[in-house]
């Protein structure tokens, strides 16, 4: 039954009774489900925008945040003897090894401490030094006290039976299973280091009496076997001049050797020649009178981490000087701890490392952000030992009682700082601090160096390019198109130059980097002389326009100027571009280009200028736009009184018209700066992305925007890398915000002004 | 009429104002102009050179091909490059540059060719084109036809031996794609469809014979089809080799050109204007409907253009509902404040924000944490392959649709606004709710300035392209979006779009100069798929201005 059979009986047509009511009641309905629904949609969609900005700081947040540490729990391993020595955590953090001064190596269980394997090893003396190679090679070695050294390796497979992950720790003996003699008369090994590669392996001992001696094995591996190695050993004396060397420190590529004793006094050699090493500086680490007490290298054996009594971490590393020379050089200090330094564990992967005091607390640091992650107290006072595993997550401390602690570390991405993304940074291998982007490489040890400061600069360059071609073009266009143009010619003349806004910008940039760009490069002298030769042309045209008799220049309705001097233009281009060539022949030896190089100026064919024309182009069509609206909008009744009162129509623009409308002009200037900054395409299309900072007009520049277009893609996901340049949207996004709201706000009080008058 | 007459009358600021207007309008058509011709002028089959050059050696060559580019060098460049001049040469000498094709015998496409070394030249009429599939180009003199390695024609008979040869060997080669794109495509979606049924009875620990069964009989049915397809395949491409035109280069080198190789055989230099009217539309024809060939550097643009024009369908679907009911709740449901004004200048400022952003929004959150969420739900049983977990169409218009919702959002409130108190008052005065007078009222009568919206919308994500190189767009696409196979429109797949055509082949593709007039082609189809779409929208606008017009008066 429809509604219509029912009321077709009725005097009224309109519906009655019950289904009045239940119509009405439907209505109702719907009336409410719109509101509800509209709501909801409207504040969704505007939550939906807001959610952009919230999300790109979530996903940027984790990059400052600190180290967090959890307690997992204090493990004593069922059988320890003796002191330990040396302690370490396997990668998946499951199994620890603690190597004990009577020669024993246990391998236990984290968790419960139940012993996995106990290998004792065949010493022949006292153990009186110990060292250990960098902790990807898992070599250690023991110096003892009839001057023999007792090396052995380290290792862990994972293997999956029943599906599930077991650690077997294995031990080798990669030269001989019984010490050999590094003191041939059979003086103690006081302080030890080693270091251990598929090519050669050097051990550097200073045994009792102030003597330091540097063995050398030289392997080659045989051709029908390639496990097996012969060892070519080499004994050399090294020509130290301190009275007792406290640390010897030998890098990972072997190539340089630290010695230093107590109070911070210490001898830089090269070893690359192992034949005879040579003494490059000699130097102290720690202001006079503090006692050095903890000394570490970061990984990839660059930098030396020197822990001092009073809490004080310096970095220090090599850095290259004049004539090929070396200087170890003190790059930067943490200042977070105020205990001595007991023991320092560098990351594996990245150059953090943390330091344990005597007081047991822990920092946590990053040595080239220059950052303090955190900082806890992580065992008892008196704490010796600390154990950093590969993937940096898990830690074992050793505390006075004999019992471990296992600590949890999460530490994302200390790599980012404030300072580290803006301020200049020394890396390991540059001669000063530097600003740098440089993401990835194909070297492996390689630091990814994080600075927004290139590629921000690079930005602005860029936007000042182009704003120096649009602003001018733009403001002026719009003045003429507004004020002095006659109305038939605006109609055309304004949607023509706003569909340029539609003009994809991907083709701009294609035409940049393709036809621009080396047209630029082959019309150098055409390309300069056109930019000053233009203006020039038009005021000559002007005054000829002037001088011409009445009766041809009258013929031409006022506001029709503009269509005279396309010709002008046209010629005054032609002219320029066909004597590019004989001026560059004449005066730059045939070739600008390089006659620019030869004096020192850098010449990149994809450069701020071709970026400059490209975007400027770009620009244009939002400056014109906004500023012939405000010029527009300008009230008639103040250019009438202007006029009424003598003035000229140019004294009425320059003293009345562009005042009333400067705001708007502003405005239009900064929301087309912030287009500029944002552009992706042209950036990325028209230069050669290289992130250098120098305003030359010749030079390209890497942009925030083009540095994601390139980089987002190829990052990992969650990764620092990512989040940087999702920080580098932020930046931009922000950026534009701002200059926008600004805008914005100039605009509307514009407007009120132009309705109150 | 003095200098000084002339300065303080203002002239001379007036003419460089009306100055900067004509460098710009210069600027925009000379740019529009450039693209038209240098688009469209890539199609005209262009004559063929055969000349006589000294090369930097001092020995000559023999050399036929294209003039591309003519341009005055001064000397010293031509020298710097290696070539010798003699001493009294002029200071600017010509340089060309010649397109020789030929790349499987020379390695290269293009030469420079330095105008004071040509000796002779000539425009031969047996010189003869030929577009191959692969290898690019073949310029040179046919010699002979064979038809399973016998001679069949020689010299200029090869002429009228050739025409139904080539065609038998089009309608195979269409036969031979139809089978591989299609059908054996269908084949493979559908054995996938069967391998991914069976990963989710395996992963829901369903062990159901019944169920195990019916797959492995589809399978068997696919793998049946699969193989017959095969035969058949094979059956036609030993066909399709059977016919070689062989050909002798400009420096006498015989080579023989398979006809499946073949797409167009052509001699330039007698062609009339007439016929080479009707070449000329065959291959716009061709570029506008076919495939890329030989890593988008030859060919056509088909799927970039599906590709644009499907991902701007779908944006336009989905911000069309969003920014309209933003709109209406921002202009007539949500209580007029600062905080409205603030949302509202706020939304305006996002149209400003650069569309990079929203491109790393897009990866981030719809991608990577929406798409991974919606695998981890729904499609379980194809990871670690990520269906919604990775960029695609679905996730490209939606980026596109939030970085254009403020325009539309913006436009609409306008058209809101502009409609008189009038005639809300008197909806509701007739007994209408406030809904009723929405819905029949006020929104016909702003939709107008909703397409208008749209139309600023389409404009804009039709030439985007940084935030769709992070969200979905790829240079070669193995498959359309809308296809044949169930469900029909594949929201998850990667697609190309003109813009990232563009950028691709012109910046990333090996041979730049040989791509370069395709480039140009390309821009020209986009510029005008924009001013088209953008018509189309005014247009009906336009209409349902007039259709309103009553009701405003």
């Amino acid at each position: 039954m429809s509604p219509a059979d029912d009321s077709s009986d009725s005097s009224s047509l309109l519906p009655s009774g019950a289904l009045a009511d239940r119509l009405w009641r439907w209505r109702f309905f719907k009336e409410r489900a719109a509101r509800v629904a509209v709501g909801w949609g409207g504040m969704m969609v505007i939550v939906a925008l807001i959610l952009i900005f919230v999300y790109l700081l979530y996903v940027v947040v984790p990059l400052f945040q600190g180290a967090s540490m959890e307690e997992g729990g204090s493990v004593t391993p069922a059988v320890a003897t003796g002191d330990p020595l040396y302690l370490y955590l396997e990668e998946q953090n499951q199994v620890a090894m603690r190597l004990a001064g009577d020669g024993s190596i246990l391998f236990f269980r984290v968790v419960d401490g139940s012993t996995v394997d106990r290998v004792e090893l065949p010493l022949t003396a006292e153990v009186t030094a110990m060292a250990a190679a960098d902790p990807l090679t898992g070599v250690v070695a023991l110096g003892l006290a009839d001057g023999k050294v007792m090396v052995f390796r380290h290792r862990y497979r994972q293997t999956f039976p029943n599906d599930r992950m077991v650690i077997v720790p294995q031990v080798e003996f990669p030269f001989g299973e019984e010490p050999f003699t590094v003191d041939a008369e059979g003086r103690a090994v006081r302080r030890l280091a080693i270091q251990d590669n598929e090519e050669e392996a050097t051990l550097v001992a200073a045994v009792e009496g102030g003597v330091v001696r540097l063995v050398h094995f030289a392997k080659e591996s045989s051709f029908l076997d390639e496990d097996e190695v012969s060892l070519e050993r080499n004994d050399v004396v090294v020509p130290s001049r301190l009275t007792e060397v406290r640390w010897v420190r030998l890098n990972l590529q072997q190539h340089h050797l630290y010695l230093v004793d107590d109070l911070g006094q210490a001898e830089f050699f090269d070893l690359r020649d192992k034949a005879s090493p040579t003494l490059l500086q000699r130097l102290v680490l720690s202001p006079p009178g503090r006692r050095i007490t903890a000394m570490e290298f970061l990984t990839g054996g660059i930098s030396v981490m020197v822990g001092d009594e009073t809490g004080r971490i310096t970095q220090w590393f090599p850095v290259r000087g004049g004539e090929g020379t070396q200087k170890l050089t003190r790059i930067r200090d943490f200042d977070a701890q105020r205990d001595p330094i007991v023991a320092i564990a560098a990351e594996s992967g990245r150059k953090g490392f943390v330091a344990l005091d005597a007081r047991g607390r822990m920092g946590v640091y990053h040595a080239t952000a220059h950052r303090v992650l955190g900082i806890r107290e992580v065992a008892p006072a008196g704490a010796s030992h600390i154990a950093l595993s590969p993937r940096a997550d898990g830690l074992l401390v050793q505390a006075p009682e004999g019992d471990l602690r296992l600590w949890h570390l999460h530490n994302e991405h200390p790599e980012v700082s404030w300072s580290s993304l803006w301020g200049k940074v020394w890396y390991e291998g540059h001669e000063a601090p530097k600003w740098l982007w440089q993401s990835s490489s194909s070297s492996q040890d390689f630091e990814p160096k994080l600075s927004l400061t290139p590629i921000s600069f690079g930005t602005l360059k860029a936007a000042f390019y182009a704003m120096i071609i649009a602003a001018p073009l733009a403001i002026l266009g719009a003045i003429y198109t507004a004020y002095f143009m006659a109305p038939g010619m605006r109609r055309k003349i304004k949607p023509t130059i706003e569909i340029m806004e539609a003009l994809p910008t991907v083709i701009l940039g294609f035409l940049a980097g393709l036809w621009l760009a080396p047209t630029v490069e082959a019309n150098l002298p055409g390309i300069f002389s056109l930019l000053l030769l233009t203006p020039l042309a038009i005021l000559l045209a002007s005054w000829v326009w002037y001088r011409l008799p009445h009766r041809i220049n009258g013929g031409v309705p006022e506001g029709w100027d503009a269509l005279l001097l396309v010709p002008v233009v046209l010629a005054v281009a032609w002219l320029c571009f066909s004597l590019s060539k004989p001026v560059e022949v004449a005066f730059f030896g045939g070739d600008m280009r390089l006659w620019l190089t030869s004096r020192g100026i850098d010449f990149d064919q994809r450069n701020s200028l071709v970026v400059g024309l490209a975007m400027g182009f770009a620009v244009i069509p939002t400056i014109f736009s906004i500023t012939e609206d405000a010029i527009f909008s300008v009230p008639k009744h103040l250019t009438q009184g202007s006029l009424a009162l003598g003035a000229t129509p140019w004294q009425t623009l320059s003293r009345v018209v562009i005042l009333t409308a400067s705001p708007g002009i502003f405005s239009a200037v900064m929301i087309g700066l912030g287009r500029a900054v944002g552009e992706t395409m042209i950036v990325l299309m028209a230069t050669g992305n290289t992130p250098v900072m120098d305003w030359s007009i010749f030079q390209g520049m890497r942009t925030l925007s083009a540095n994601i277009a390139v980089e987002v893609p190829e990052s990992e996901v969650g990764s620092t890398h990512y989040r940087v340049l999702f920080l580098a949207g932020l930046v931009l996004f922000v950026f534009t915000f701002v200059i926008n709201t600004l805008a914005e706000v100039i605009r509307q009080r514009l407007r009120n002004k132009y309705s109150s008058l | 009429m003095s200098i000084r007459a002339w300065y303080s009358s203002g002239t001379p600021f007036v003419w460089l104002t009306a100055g900067a207007v004509s460098i710009s309008v210069i600027m925009v058509v000379g740019l529009l102009l450039m693209i038209l011709a240098r688009g469209l002028g890539h199609f005209w089959p262009a004559e063929l050179h055969l000349i006589e050059y000294r090369n930097a050696d001092g020995e000559t060559q023999t050399l036929l091909g294209e003039i591309r580019e003519s341009e005055q060098v001064p000397a010293v460049r031509v020298r710097e490059a290696g070539y010798p001049l003699p001493d009294d040469a002029p200071e600017l000498v010509t340089r060309h540059l010649f397109k020789v094709g030929n790349r499987d015998l020379y390695g290269f496409d293009f030469r420079s060719v330095v105008g004071l070394g040509i000796t002779g030249e000539s425009l031969p009429a047996g010189a003869t084109a030929i577009e191959r599939r692969t290898w690019g180009n073949f310029y040179g003199f046919p010699v002979r036809l064979e038809q399973g390695g016998e001679v069949i024609a020689e010299g200029d008979a090869v002429w009228e031996k050739l025409p139904p040869l080539v065609e038998r060997a089009h309608a195979l080669h269409e036969e031979i794609r139809d089978l591989e794109q299609r059908q054996i495509g269908a084949i493979n979606y559908e054995q996938e469809r069967v391998r991914l049924a069976e990963r989710r009875l395996e992963l829901e620990g369903i062990d159901d014979p019944a169920a195990r069964q019916e797959i492995a009989e589809s399978r068997a049915a696919l793998q049946a089809r699969f193989e017959a397809l095969q035969a058949r395949l094979a059956e036609l491409r030993e066909q399709e080799a059977r016919d070689t035109l062989v050909m002798r280069s400009a420096d006498g080198r015989e080579v023989p050109v398979a006809l499946a190789n073949l797409v167009r055989i052509y001699r330039p230099n007698t062609m009339g204007v007439m016929e080479k009217l009707g070449f000329y539309g065959s291959r716009l024809w061709e570029f506008v409907s076919d495939e890329p060939r030989e890593a988008n550097t030859e060919g056509g643009i088909f799927p970039a253009i599906f590709g644009t024009v499907m991902m701007v369908l779908i944006m336009s679907v989905l911000v069309t509902p969003m920014g309209v009911v933003a709109a209406v709740y921002l202009r007539e449901y949500a209580r007029q404040g600062p905080v409205t004004r603030l949302i509202r200048i706020a939304v305006n400022n996002l149209a400003g924000v650069p569309s990079i952003v929203y491109g790393v929004f897009g990866l981030g959150f719809f991608v990577y944490f929406l798409g991974g969420n919606i695998d981890r739900l729904f499609f379980p049983e194809a990871l670690p392959a990520p269906t919604f977990g990775t960029p695609g169409i679905l996730w490209a218009s939606l980026t596109l649709a939030i970085l254009t919702l403020p325009v539309v959002i913006v436009s609409t409130e306008e058209g809101l606004a502009r409609i008189p108190r009038s005639i809300r008052e008197g909806s509701l005065a007739l007994g209408a709710t406030k809904a009723e007078t929405l819905w029949r009222t006020v929104l016909p009568m702003a939709s107008p300035a909703m397409m208008t919206g749209l139309i600023l919308a389409v404009a804009r994500a039709a030439g985007e392209v940084a935030p769709l190189m992070l969200v979905g767009v790829v240079k070669l696409a193995p498959s359309l979006p809308l296809d044949g196979n169930f469900p029909f429109l594949h929201l998850e797949r990667k697609f190309m779009h003109l813009g990232f055509h563009i950028y691709d082949v012109g910046f990333q593709s090996p041979n730049v100069e040989a791509a370069r007039p395709l480039v140009y082609a390309t821009s020209f189809i986009l510029v005008l798929v924009i001013v088209v779409l953008n018509l189309t929208a005014i247009a009906i606008r336009n209409h349902l201005r007039e259709k309103y017009r009553a009701l405003e008066g």
